[in-house]
């Protein structure tokens, strides 16, 4: 049902946008009126949030520790999974940000029933979120030289990169066919797995649908109906330099795929999306296993009702006594 | 019971029923007997000046919250969601991939969808999406908000006690997102329109008031004490001297109060006693601090800290230098991760130093409290002990290592250190189901109470089943372990699913080895069982 | 002639029996239970897998004996704490009556056939009772449990104020013969 609804909602942007900018001739809205209601919910939401996030305090001092601690000189610590050090931390953060450490942690099995692959689907989780996470990266990178005159080196280098092996003209980018992929994995798991089923909501198929979407009119348009890239550049060019032209002529799935993203970067700041800026702020990642090294402050911490040693002698003197244990008054 | 022959026959034949196929959004739970704790005794919610005493029973259809119990959460979630990060990230970050599903035990044990670790945070994000997010306002359902009810809420209850605040998910999530954090917050909730289990009240009302949890006065800790220097002194022929709140100590020594009077944990208690003896430590108990156990960190931050301040407290007017403290899984949590934080600082302890050996303990400088396995681990790697590891020779022993030093610490290798130290056989179990990935004993965090006993042994089925796997393979027949609750549930879980495989403090292990100076000929180990050899008698 | 048949389909009979075992859980735990290999993963899983087949083996064998009663202890001790009654927890072992007929529906139009059936499906019955007297004793082993729990929970205080005194005349009795 989700599943239905959520495709049913990604459609309608699409025919909102093909109406919009192709029959009704609204091409300035979408072309820039859209990107920029968009871009500024994207950077003032995200801004937004990472305050909102920074605001709360971190009382206390958290960390997983996923392997040995430091403790005795002698004894190897686990540097980077269970880091004392600042150093560490970032070697962890990396870890973990850039190539999905926590994912790829099913790793070993020794013994297994039957010839099968066993916690295949754990790492395919993670093969299928690097694909996606870093396609993502890359063809975002890319788009900069639609942004930018002249086209910075390094977004010339990866386009270079990614269209590596050279097949079919265009060149078709490697990260193209990653990408769909691993969405697409992303999604079936979702779908086939009923874990996930059940824990799946309606936003959570809807966000695949949008990027897919995205991605397919983009591939459309680099290699099958090509627009004008010349138009489509004087377009971004005037909208970054705060100089809106609309030029005429460019076809109206590039409007699609630009009300698309507009879409995407207005609810990101809403949605689980921002797991892009928090999972920096994640205090059982971020932090080192220092706490008995090194005091942690809480900002709020508050006077609590105890029991004192006087109460429990005052209570219990006579029995004491009795004892022979040590009073503090006789 | 009646309800079943009510039905007709052709229904009561129809047991191979799948259950309809609901959307998690429905919150309805039944409680049923072995799957659920009692509720707080009312005097003991009283004692702690808690709110809303009263008799009442998760069975019961009206649970007597208070008129306004709604409020009173939604108000208490405001609260921390503004003084927790943690609370605040995990609920807006979880993009629900599935990686946490299959690692709690109870899930694996269970096979409730709901004790998924992302079901059990969204059971709670839920409501925090109807109330504080833009797109749960607008978009209800399709956004995963849900309406916070009395089916909520007793919902909640049912789930949040069965978490065991292992941090087991935390370990494979992408973002780090800790269903404890979340169970924590879960239950402090719930305990602002009073409703707690008894398990976790009543113990921390007694360690309130006495400094323990089974609320033994002074004169019996005292007499435990020395009902263990009289038992040590039958099986090793000396007279150990251990003394109680005596001012001037260079060590304070903190134990989980199971260790004077519950098996087996009982036989480690004799093991540091020896121990401590044979290195001649200027050490004391105190009566006042006689729980490094904190059933407060089942209840809330706040009886935490309440029930910690005790051993700083005790610290600093019994004038030690520093504090060694035993082994206890969530005793270690609250020591390693909040005490300084929240009752200290330390200043009126010195750095700690080992006495024997000179070392310096740099990684407790500024809480200056130290886990008896670093402090053993130090002194044979500078060969201050001597052992006979012979003397475990009964046993084929295994390692479980503890939920909360494994993951809220890393004390991975000390306890395996002294255990390759002190015997001859020693079988890990399989690796992912140790050291960080290790299973809970599935009574953690106040739930090991014996009307809970069906839903514990299914939590603990994951760690008992890979005991059975080392026990058919190699053998094995003791679990050491380095916790008072694993000492004292693990025992049912191996007995149930393994059969035939003690539990041990590591430091009975090394108490069985220990050759003393003055020592005569030890015929039995620490438990009184003959050891291999001398099984002819006296 | 029963027996090379049930050998010959034994793989689609078991997976007929898994299945309506798994078919008792919830939907969500019924695919992870299938799915999950790993034994310590989802020692529930593996641990049906494995038996059911150790006991359907035993059956064809007409090797009832002391590993087959083990191999039905291991799966009724996980179903004795699950959320089963009495006879849902038991039930699994009438379900391979119906996996059978089921799956040599068109052998089993032969009369003869039929006839080895009904004595094979008496050993299957016989399982069924063994299969609860195993349900009681997991259950009795439960209850031995949590005394022996809360004997040990205060162990020395109960030893100290002299509460095993039946433990303690026995001991001495003991020591006496």
């Amino acid at each position: 049902m989700n599943i239905f609804l959520s495709l049913i909602a990604v459609l309608v942007l699409i025919l909102i946008a093909w109406v919009g900018a192709g029959a009704a001739n609204l091409q300035f809205i979408f072309g820039m009126i859209m990107p920029i209601i968009g871009l500024m919910l994207f950077l003032g939401g995200i801004v937004y949030r990472v305050i909102k996030w920074a605001r709360a305090p971190v009382p206390f001092h958290i960390p997983t520790s996923c392997g040995q601690q430091k403790s005795l000189t002698w004894m190897q610590s686990s540097k980077l999974d269970n880091p004392s050090s600042s150093l560490g931390v970032i070697g962890r953060m990396l870890l973990e940000v850039l190539f999905f450490r926590s994912l790829f942690r099913n790793t070993k099995m020794e013994l297994k029933n039957g010839p099968k692959l066993v916690y295949g689907s754990a790492k395919y989780l993670w093969l299928g979120a690097l694909a996606f996470h870093w396609s993502f990266l890359i063809i975002v990178i890319r788009h900069f030289r639609f942004f930018t005159e002249p086209i910075p080196f390094f977004v010339n280098f990866m386009s270079s990169l990614d269209g590596f092996f050279q097949i079919g003209v265009p060149v078709l980018y490697l990260t193209d066919a990653l990408i769909v992929g691993g969405l697409t994995y992303l999604f079936f798991r979702r779908v086939v797995i009923p874990q996930l089923r059940y824990i799946s909501l309606f936003s959570d198929y809807f966000i695949l649908f949008n990027i897919l979407a995205i991605v397919i009119t983009g591939i459309l348009m680099r290699y099958f109906t090509k627009v004008d890239l010349i138009l489509v550049k004087q377009l971004t060019l005037g909208f970054f330099s705060f100089n809106p032209v609309i030029p005429e002529g460019i076809g109206s799935i590039f409007y699609i795929h630009l009300f698309l993203v507009s879409a995407l970067l207005t609810y990101f700041p809403a949605s689980k999306l921002v797991h892009m800026a928090g999972v920096f702020l994640s205090p059982t990642r971020n932090l080192a296993n220092n706490s008995r090294m090194k005091r942690h402050i809480n900002p709020w911490n508050y006077p609590v009702k105890v029991h004192t040693y006087e109460e429990y002698e005052d209570e219990f003197r006579d029995l004491m006594k009795g004892a022979g244990l040590p009073l503090e008054k006789e | 019971m009646s309800e079943r022959f009510d039905k007709k026959p052709d229904e009561l034949v129809q047991i191979d029923h799948k259950p309809p196929r609901k959307s998690w959004m429905d919150p309805k739970v039944e409680f049923r007997r072995g799957f659920f704790n009692y509720s707080a005794n009312p005097k003991s919610v009283e004692y702690l000046g808690l709110p809303y005493a009263r008799k009442w029973q998760p069975t019961d259809a009206d649970w007597k919250l208070p008129p306004n119990w709604k409020e009173i959460i939604l108000d208490g979630l405001r609260e921390r969601i503004h003084r927790f990060r943690s609370l605040q990230l995990f609920m807006d970050i979880c993009v629900r991939c599935g990686a946490c599903a299959d690692k709690c035990h109870y899930f694996i044990g269970s096979g409730d969808p709901k004790n998924m670790p992302v079901m059990r945070a969204e059971l709670l994000r839920s409501v925090y999406r109807k109330e504080y997010t833009a797109a749960g306002k607008i978009m209800g359902e399709m956004a995963g908000a849900r309406e916070l009810t009395v089916d909520v809420l007793k919902e909640w209850f049912y789930y949040f006690f069965q978490c065991t605040e292992c941090r087991r998910c935390s370990v494979f999530c992408p973002y780090g997102i800790d269903t404890a954090e979340i169970t924590m917050v879960g239950r402090e909730l719930l305990n602002l329109v009073g409703c707690d289990i008894d398990w976790i009240t009543t113990p921390a009302a007694n360690c309130f008031r006495t400094g323990n949890h089974l609320g033994i006065q002074p004169h019996g800790f005292k007499d435990s004490v020395e009902f263990a220097i009289d038992d040590l002194e039958s099986i090793i022929g000396i007279k150990t001297a251990p003394s109680i709140n005596r001012k001037g100590a260079e060590i304070l020594f903190v134990v989980p109060s199971a260790d004077y009077f519950g098996d087996p944990h009982y036989f480690g208690f004799l093991g540091y006693m020896a121990l401590f003896h044979e290195i001649g430590l200027d050490y004391t108990f105190s009566s006042f601090a006689s729980e490094g156990g904190n059933f407060g960190l089942f209840h809330s931050h706040e009886m935490m800290k309440r029930l910690n301040s005790k051993i700083y407290m005790e610290a600093k007017r019994l004038k030690v230098k520093w504090i060694i403290g035993a082994e206890c899984g969530h005793m270690w949590r609250v020591l390693h991760q909040y005490m300084d934080t929240m009752n200290g600082p330390a200043d009126f302890l010195e750095e700690p130093v080992s006495p024997i050996t000179g070392t310096k303990f740099e990684n407790a400088k500024t809480t200056k409290m130290v886990h008896i396995a670093e402090f053993t681990a130090d002194l044979i790697k500078n060969g201050k002990l001597k052992f006979d590891p012979t003397r475990n020779d009964a046993y084929k022993v295994t390692f479980h290592d503890s939920c909360n030093p494994a993951r809220a610490m890393g004390l991975l290798e000390e306890p395996r250190y002294v255990l390759k130290n002190v015997c001859n056989y020693f079988y890990e179990m399989p690796e992912n189901t140790i050291k960080e990935q290790t299973f809970c004993c599935g009574s953690g965090s106040g739930l090991g109470t014996d009307e809970n006993l069906e839903m514990r042994l299914r939590g603990g089925f994951p760690r008992g089943n890979a005991v059975k796997f080392v026990k058919d393979k190699y053998g094995v027949n003791m679990l050491c372990c380095v916790c008072a609750i694993d000492k004292a549930t693990l025992p049912a879980v191996v007995d149930y699913w393994a059969g035939d495989v003690g539990v041990c403090a590591l430091h009975e292990l090394v108490g069985n080895a220990l050759i003393m100076k003055g020592e005569k000929e030890r015929d039995t180990d620490l438990r009184g069982e003959p050891l291999i050899g001398k099984e002819g008698g006296k | 002639m029963l027996n090379d048949l049930l050998t010959k389909k034994k793989n689609a009979i078991l997976k007929r029996w898994f299945q309506s075992i798994i078919d008792t859980y919830h939907p969500d735990a019924a695919n992870f239970l299938t799915k999950q290999k790993d034994r310590f993963a989802n020692p529930v899983g593996y641990t049906l897998t494995a038996e059911t087949e150790n006991i359907f083996n035993a059956l064809i064998a007409g090797d009832f004996t002391e590993p087959t009663v083990s191999s039905l202890e291991n799966i009724i001790r996980i179903r004795s704490v699950q959320e089963f009654s009495p006879s849902q927890a038991v039930s699994f072992a009438f379900f391979l009556k119906k996996a059978i007929r089921e799956e040599l529906k068109p052998e089993l139009k032969d009369v003869k056939m039929l006839e080895e059936l009904t004595n094979f499906e008496t050993t299957i019955d016989r399982l069924a009772l063994i299969a609860f007297d195993i349900y009681s004793a997991c259950r009795e082993k439960l209850y031995d449990i949590k005394v022996k729990e809360i004997k040990s929970r205060s162990y020395k205080i109960m030893e100290r104020t002299n509460i095993f005194i039946g433990n303690t005349e026995q001991e001495e009795n003991n020591d006496n013969s």
